[in-house]
């Protein structure tokens, strides 16, 4: 038998009614200030269900480093600041067209394990009735030449790497990435 | 230095759980790629207490009346995998009204919205891990998940704790609820013990006489201090 006495919750899902509740701040949508440092852009986030369908009633949430890649945290001890026109959290609802858009910076690139650096990416956790728990992936850029040597993209199998790119969309003129939460491009997620 | 260790088997919900019949199409087929915890994962938002109101974490007092319902004050602590408390974590909440109402444009459940109530509050934890919400106990109410669906009496809570690894979403149960064993949401989580952890216990030291009933919730994060031996590797 297990002697620990304290164990982590269960998850539950958010539900179909939780707007009223956690997503009533527009402002959640903007992570950059205009006076931010590095280069803005807008990312769009699209959530897709198994039948390809949007998913109106999900959420979205990001969490990124700066521009420098400096994480706003206690936990990042390295001797700089973080900007202070940015905020690094974001959080919005769907809409109908199972979208979301932020503006934010691209991250700058931050250490991983054994003294290899990550590509740039924005962290995500997605929340949506029908899930238990929330999902957690990540979003890198497409340009970014770095990718090959990304030791996180290097744990995921070749053929499903695209799935964490976002491109730039022409048609809606800013970066964008759709998440499949299941089906033949289903979204790589991580068991963190 | 704190851990995260993965939960074990059968402590958290199956993604997939077809008596729950919108998971059917949303939880992923394919299994999640471990990968290590790294900055990004060891890091997460950090909310001060000035975006919080006075009365933000009392639902009783949004609006000029007294909402309808059976008050009841629901608190706790937030503590981490050694029992230790988080202090200055945001706690946010979201309910339906005593007649099992949400105040949302899609809940089209023909019982009456409360003009006295919105439910939805937030509180950070104080520097012992305690967060309190003053509030109504939210009626059951019905879903279309199949025939004659009722989902149980509970409270949605919202939770970031120290990490991006921290995060929470989940719902509250009320002690005794005759529909438990029949909310296929609640069954989804396979152990019996994690489940039991989601439901509150009435407490008399946490009522108010001549006003308010006492349900104690302590909400336990994942995060424990690592033994020596762990931190080498
Ligand atoms: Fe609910």
């Amino acid at each position: 038998m297990n002697p620990q006495r304290f164990v982590a919750l269960p998850s539950q899902t958010v539900g179909p009614f939780f707007h009223f509740g956690i997503t009533t701040d527009p402002d959640l949508g903007d992570l950059a200030t205009p006076s931010a440092q590095g280069e803005h852009i807008e990312l769009r986030v699209r959530l897709l269900d198994g039948d390809g369908a949007p998913i109106p009633d999900g959420i979205v949430e990001l969490w990124q480093a700066d521009s420098t890649g400096k994480y706003a945290h206690p936990n990042d001890t390295r001797d700089r600041e973080p900007d202070p026109a940015f905020r690094g959290f974001g959080r919005l609802a769907t809409g109908d067209d199972g979208a979301c858009t932020f503006s934010t910076v691209r991250p700058g690139r931050v250490p991983g394990e054994h003294g290899a650096w990550q590509s740039s990416h924005i962290n995500v956790c997605v929340f949506a009735r029908g899930l238990l728990g929330h999902l957690c992936t990540r979003i890198y850029f497409d340009d970014d030449p770095t990718l090959a040597e990304d030791p996180v993209l290097s744990l995921v199998p070749a053929g499903r790497r695209a799935t964490l790119l976002a491109h730039r969309d022409e048609g809606y003129g800013c970066w964008s990435i759709d998440l499949h939460l299941q089906g033949e491009s289903e979204t790589v997620f991580f068991d963190l | 230095m704190k851990i995260y260790p993965r939960p074990e088997p059968g402590d958290q919900p199956t993604l997939f759980h077809p008596a729950y019949q919108s998971t059917i199409r949303r939880a992923p087929a394919l299994a999640p790629v471990r990968i290590p915890h790294t900055l990004s994962e060891l890091t997460g938002p950090v909310f001060g207490d000035h975006a919080l109101g006075e009365t933000d974490n009392d639902l009783t007092r949004h609006h000029s009346g007294d909402p309808l319902g059976e008050r009841i004050v629901v608190a706790g602590r937030v503590l981490d995998e050694d029992g230790r408390p988080i202090p200055h974590t945001l706690v946010e909440v979201w309910q339906a009204n005593a007649a099992g109402r949400y105040r949302h444009s899609r809940d089209n459940h023909p019982a009456p919205l409360d003009p006295n109530f919105t439910g939805a509050g937030r509180a950070l934890t104080d520097e012992n891990g305690n967060y309190r919400f003053p509030t109504i106990k939210p009626g059951a109410y019905p879903w279309r998940n199949h025939h004659n669906a009722w989902r149980p009496a509970h409270i949605h809570f919202s939770l970031f704790g120290p990490c991006f690894l921290t995060r929470l979403v989940t719902q509250m149960y009320f002690p005794d609820d005759p529909l438990i064993p029949h909310d296929p949401i609640l069954q989804s989580i396979p152990n019996e013990s994690a489940r039991r952890r989601l439901v509150s216990h009435f407490d008399l030291s946490l009522t108010e006489p001549e006003w308010a009933l006492g349900y104690r919730f302590d909400i336990v994060l994942r995060g424990r201090d690592a033994t020596p031996f762990e931190d080498q590797r």
